[in-house]
């Protein structure tokens, strides 16, 4: 973690505190300055919280409190007495992972992975209240959680997936999300158009006498 | 060439291989990890923008409650810097300080808070120096040099450079313009703090757990800077929660808790605030340019003269590359016959800046692209037409000695202009909408190291055991990208096996074969080449035992699914872990290895080794706005972009960097900016080191993409592959300067088109004025007379010609 705080009182005796944590009922004791976000992830080691700023702004570190998302950077652990709080670590079950968590995993809605638990956290809430969000719901409930890498394209295409998938609907990936648009998706290399001009050819050629390495397609073994 | 074999992983989309730790939160980022004892660190960092130290005492603070060592500049005097040439950074700084943020002292106790609380009791005693806060002053004579190395002043870097007869192509053309453009620095913003996690243990040796895209680099510095022998210190690149080129420096936090752990024989842990992200930056590098151009009526280039200058931060960082980078790229997507290019970099009291996605490119690039659709209005062309007529050819040498191999640019930009129906709406939308068009092109890889040496710049080794299990060692490092997941898929595929099968172990100095890291959009090219060489030697070792067995001739052996196989009767073969157990039985404990080193550079003049690189990505985009002529207020509703992407390795991890691209750089052209001011006491402040006040786009203001990826396969790519991680960004900053010229009939030329700058312009042109926003001028620099070099067409060969040829009539 980061802290940067105001100087804490001299008094750092414990509290003990009892919440029920991915639906496990768990007691735990903690400096009473402690955020929700420092006491997952440092007294209960829950890392799959994440944190970008420890300042309520990127969202990163959302988790669920009794259902609703919270930014657990803003919430001290004592508020947390008797409540229920859910964290990433507690999406996936016996059965396997959340529709949420397999549609952005197959969507590639998870690069870095860093925001993803906080995402996740808050489409699931949003789901829960409206199965059948639109684009612009998505959006708008999304909208305090930062996502640096996809540009949010894919986020979006995966909460409409799991969506439809927790409606029941046998949904897919849409072709031009995986390919684009106008994609030949036969996976058959087009041929390399022109030839190679002459001051590039001499100039692979000095390439290779000076210890270049040739380019080295992928041969075909089997023919 | 490259096979016509249909590929069965290659080419399409597939679940990253990361992706269920990933989705569970399971990845373990750098400050996920805790060890027993374990201390934590925070850094004391300078207030002022520029002083001389004059006493540090910490006699407070190594008292105080938990604290257990606390660590200054005297400890640490060795120099360090991500390039050889600019070794100018200390781990804490023993003497002067030179940016708010530079870190004094560092603390490590037995809690974060009892670090924290420690840093008050440091006291550091300063002598203020004038600081120095923009390029016009860090072009001024300087009573006292941020730093004692650099050209002259506070100029870091100056170079001038000449390919061809400029005087006689400006000479040739019907019109030449003259304009400046300034694009502001901004930040990577990667939602992952740094982290680092020390542990120097009892047999001396050294093991740092860090967020860094550049795990050899770092490795390197930590030997230098510790008096290390580098065998005893191993650097693991944990996963990186976002990159973008953060991370590809070598960090003081990182050195600082090495040292912390070999004193206290201790693990030592640090995460930076928020706040100390934004001081440790290396992000865009705000510069200012001048761009001449001398086109035929037609839109033909004939003469192109850029000027840049850079505002470098207080160190040199990436910065010597970052300066030549603002001129290598302008000539591999139109042809520039003739070209000159004069760089300089200044030092001011700001954090440093250094590679962000794109590094050094997308300011020329918006520069370039914003003056092309100037000239293409001027002369009453179309802006799309005038790029796709006048392409540099594929498989050819630029002026400055580039060499461009596959090239689908044009393909690119019929996609764009069909799709976003640019002929039918672009210029006839009614007032207040616009379409704008740009191109670009990025490196796959640069083509040099950044320390010289003749070793390869990614290797991989490859391991099958008898159980069938395959596992693959490599320096490459997973940044979100899907590194990881590239290097499965190829060795999947030349192998028959699943990705999901095989085990990698990436981005460990002890243990993988060194990569140079993520940076440079390198790692599927070069890491890709190194994999499949590694792939096909194992391949060729199991083929010539599963042939043997199978009393067959092994090129009839054949990979997939799973099964190593007769390809002329496939039920005949066995399962892959079978065929390992057979190939093990012949030639022993089965392992192999691969290498690769980009071909050297065409150009044999100083500076050729920034540019070159095996192959050329190419990207054009189209953007539409909206916007309100009152306010100045513009949205964007949609953006098309094609990138030639050359193959595709995973279609989805493509688009998903294409997509990742366009938003960055939208965010860039919309509102973030790095921005300081200057306070009370003269020290150079950042406006707003903090998420909420820097502003970048959230879910709301995203737009619409839509993506076309386009495949021409370059001859030195793996299977084709070139780069996608950083070309997508670049043609949008000037694509939506364009659009929004298309809508209201205004320039802005800067980067952010922020809506107060739009409605500074719409009043001007109500006015009467320049219907403008930009740069006035452009300040003069003391650039030396440019070597000169004969472009390829002209019969050079590459090298600079001995006496330099005088500008005459040149700008100066």
């Amino acid at each position: 973690m980061a802290r940067r705080r105001e100087k804490l009182p001299p008094d750092r005796s414990k509290a003990l505190v009892a919440m029920t944590v991915n639906g496990e009922r768990v007691e735990a004791p903690f400096e009473p300055h402690k955020t929700m976000l420092e006491v997952l992830r440092e007294d209960l080691a829950l890392t799959g919280t994440k944190h970008g700023c420890e300042l309520g702004e990127c969202g990163t570190c959302a988790v669920l409190l009794d259902g609703k998302p919270v930014l657990s950077c803003l919430v001290l652990g004592l508020e947390c007495e008797g409540r229920s709080v859910e964290t990433v670590e507690g999406m996936a079950g016996p059965e396997g992972l959340h529709p949420l968590q397999k549609a952005f995993a197959d969507l590639g809605a998870a690069q870095c992975g860093y925001c993803t638990p906080g995402f996740l956290l808050t489409a699931k809430a949003l789901l829960e209240e409206n199965p059948r969000p639109t684009l612009p719901e998505i959006r708008q409930a999304l909208a305090g959680n930062l996502c640096r890498c996809t540009g949010y394209v894919k986020i979006f295409e995966a909460v409409e997936l799991a969506a439809a998938w927790l409606r029941g609907e046998a949904a897919e990936p849409r072709k031009e999300s995986l390919y684009g648009y106008d994609f030949d998706e036969s996976g058959l290399l087009p041929s390399h158009p022109g030839p190679v001009g002459a001051v590039l050819a001499a100039a692979r050629e000095a390439a290779v006498d000076e210890g270049g390495d040739k380019p080295r397609p992928y041969r075909a073994k089997a023919r | 060439m490259s096979s016509r074999r249909p590929t069965r992983i290659v080419g399409r989309p597939f679940t990253r291989v990361d992706g269920a730790a990933k989705v569970t939160g399971q990845t373990k980022f750098a400050d996920d990890l805790a060890l027993p004892r374990m201390l934590h660190c925070k850094l004391l960092r300078a207030k002022v923008a520029h002083a001389r130290i004059l006493a540090i005492d910490v006699s407070k603070a190594l008292a105080a409650p938990g604290v257990v060592a606390v660590a200054t500049g005297r400890d640490l005097p060795v120099p360090f810097g991500i390039l050889p040439v600019s070794q100018d950074e200390h781990a804490l700084c023993p003497d002067r300080v030179r940016y708010v943020g530079d870190p004094v002292a560092a603390i490590a106790a037995t809690s974060e808070d009892a670090a924290f609380d420690a840093l008050d009791l440091v006291r550091v005693e300063y002598e203020p120096l004038p600081p120095v806060g923009t390029i016009e002053e860090g072009l001024a004579p300087a009573a006292v040099p941020i730093h004692d190395h650099g050209d002259q002043g506070n100029i870091h870097k100056l170079v001038a450079m000449q390919f061809g007869d400029v005087d006689e192509g400006f000479a040739r053309a019907d019109r030449v313009y003259d304009n400046t453009y300034f694009y502001e620095g901004n930040t990577h913003l990667a939602l992952e703090q740094h982290a680092s996690v020390a542990d120097f243990g009892p047999d001396g040796k050294l093991t740092l757990w860090s967020s860094t895209q550049t795990p050899h680099y770092v490795h390197r510095a930590l030997a230098k800077v510790l008096g290390m022998p580098a065998s005893r210190i191993r650097v693991i690149a944990t996963p990186n929660g976002g990159g973008f080129g953060g991370k590809s420096d070598v960090f003081n936090h990182e050195i600082v808790v090495a040292h912390l752990s070999r004193v206290t024989g201790r693990p030592v842990k640090i995460c930076l605030t928020r706040e100390e992200v934004f001081y440790c930056h290396r992000g865009r590098h705000p510069t200012l340019m001048r761009v001449r151009t001398g086109v035929k009526k037609d839109g033909a280039i004939t003469a192109l003269h850029f000027q840049t200058a850079l505002d470098g931060g207080g160190y040199g960082s990436y910065g010597v590359a970052s300066t030549y980078y603002t001129g290598a790229l302008q000539t591999v997507t139109y042809r520039v016959p003739t070209y000159r290019f004069e760089g300089a970099r200044v030092f001011t009291n700001k954090p440093p800046c250094g590679p962000k996605r794109g590094h050094g490119t997308p300011q020329p690039r918006f520069a370039l692209e914003a003056e092309l659709d100037r000239i293409a209005c001027d002369l009453g062309l179309d802006p799309a037409a005038i790029r796709r007529e006048h392409l540099q050819p594929a498989n050819s040498l630029t002026a400055n000695y580039l060499r461009v191999g596959s090239m689908g640019l044009g393909a690119c930009i019929d996609k764009v202009v069909a799709a976003s129906g640019w002929k039918k709406r672009r210029g006839k939308l009614p007032f207040g909408r616009g379409l704008g068009i740009a191109c670009s092109s990025y490196l796959t890889g640069a083509g040099l190291p950044i320390y010289w040496n003749q070793m390869p710049q990614s290797g991989v080794q490859l391991k099958v055991d008898r159980g069938g299990g395959v596992t693959v060692f490599c320096g490459s490092t997973e940044i979100g990208q899907g590194s990881d997941t590239i290097l499965a898929a190829i060795v999947a595929e030349i192998l028959g096996i699943d990705p999901l099968d095989i085990r990698l172990v990436t981005g460990d100095t002890d243990l993988t074969p060194v990569d140079l890291g993520s940076y440079s959009s390198r790692v599927t090219l070069m890491t890709g080449n190194a994999a499949i060489q590694a792939a096909e030697r194992a391949r060729e070792l199991i083929a010539g035992a599963v042939a043997k067995k199978l009393e067959l001739p092994p090129e009839r052996i054949g990979f997939a699914e799973g099964r190593v196989f007769d390809v002329e009767n496939p039920e005949k073969g066995m399962t892959f872990p079978e065929a390992a157990v057979a190939g093990e039985s012949l030639h022993g404990t089965l392992g192999t290895v691969g290498h690769y080193r980009p071909p050297p550079s065409a150009g044999r003049y100083r500076g050729a080794g920034v540019g070159p690189s095996p192959a050329y990505s190419y990207s054009a985009a189209v953007v539409e706005v909206e916007v309100d002529p009152e306010t100045g207020i513009y949205a964007v509703p949609k953006i098309w972009i094609a990138h030639d992407v050359g193959k595709c390795i995973n279609a989805a991890l493509v688009m998903g960097q294409v997509e990742g691209s366009v938003y960055m750089g939208l965010g860039e052209a919309m509102m973030e900016e790095m921005a300081y001011r200057t306070d009370a006491n003269r020290n150079v402040v950042h406006k707003f080191p903090s998420v909420l006040e820097y502003k970048s786009p959230t879910t709301l203001e995203m737009p619409e993409v839509e993506t076309f990826l386009v495949e021409d396969p370059d001859p030195n790519g793996p299977y084709g592959a070139k780069e996608v991680g950083q070309g997508p960004l670049l043609p949008i900053p000037p694509a939506v300067a364009n659009a929004v010229y298309d809508a209201v009939g205004v320039r802005v030329d800067e980067v952010p088109v922020t809506p107060e700058k739009v409605r500074r312009a719409l009043k001007a042109k109500a006015q009467g004025k320049p219907a403008r926003v930009g740069p006035e001028r452009f300040p003069a620099v003391p650039y030396p007379e440019p070597i000169h070099v004969r472009t390829p067409e002209e019969g050079g060969d590459g090298k600079a010609e001995d006496a330099p040829v005088t500008a005459a009539g040149g700008v100066r």
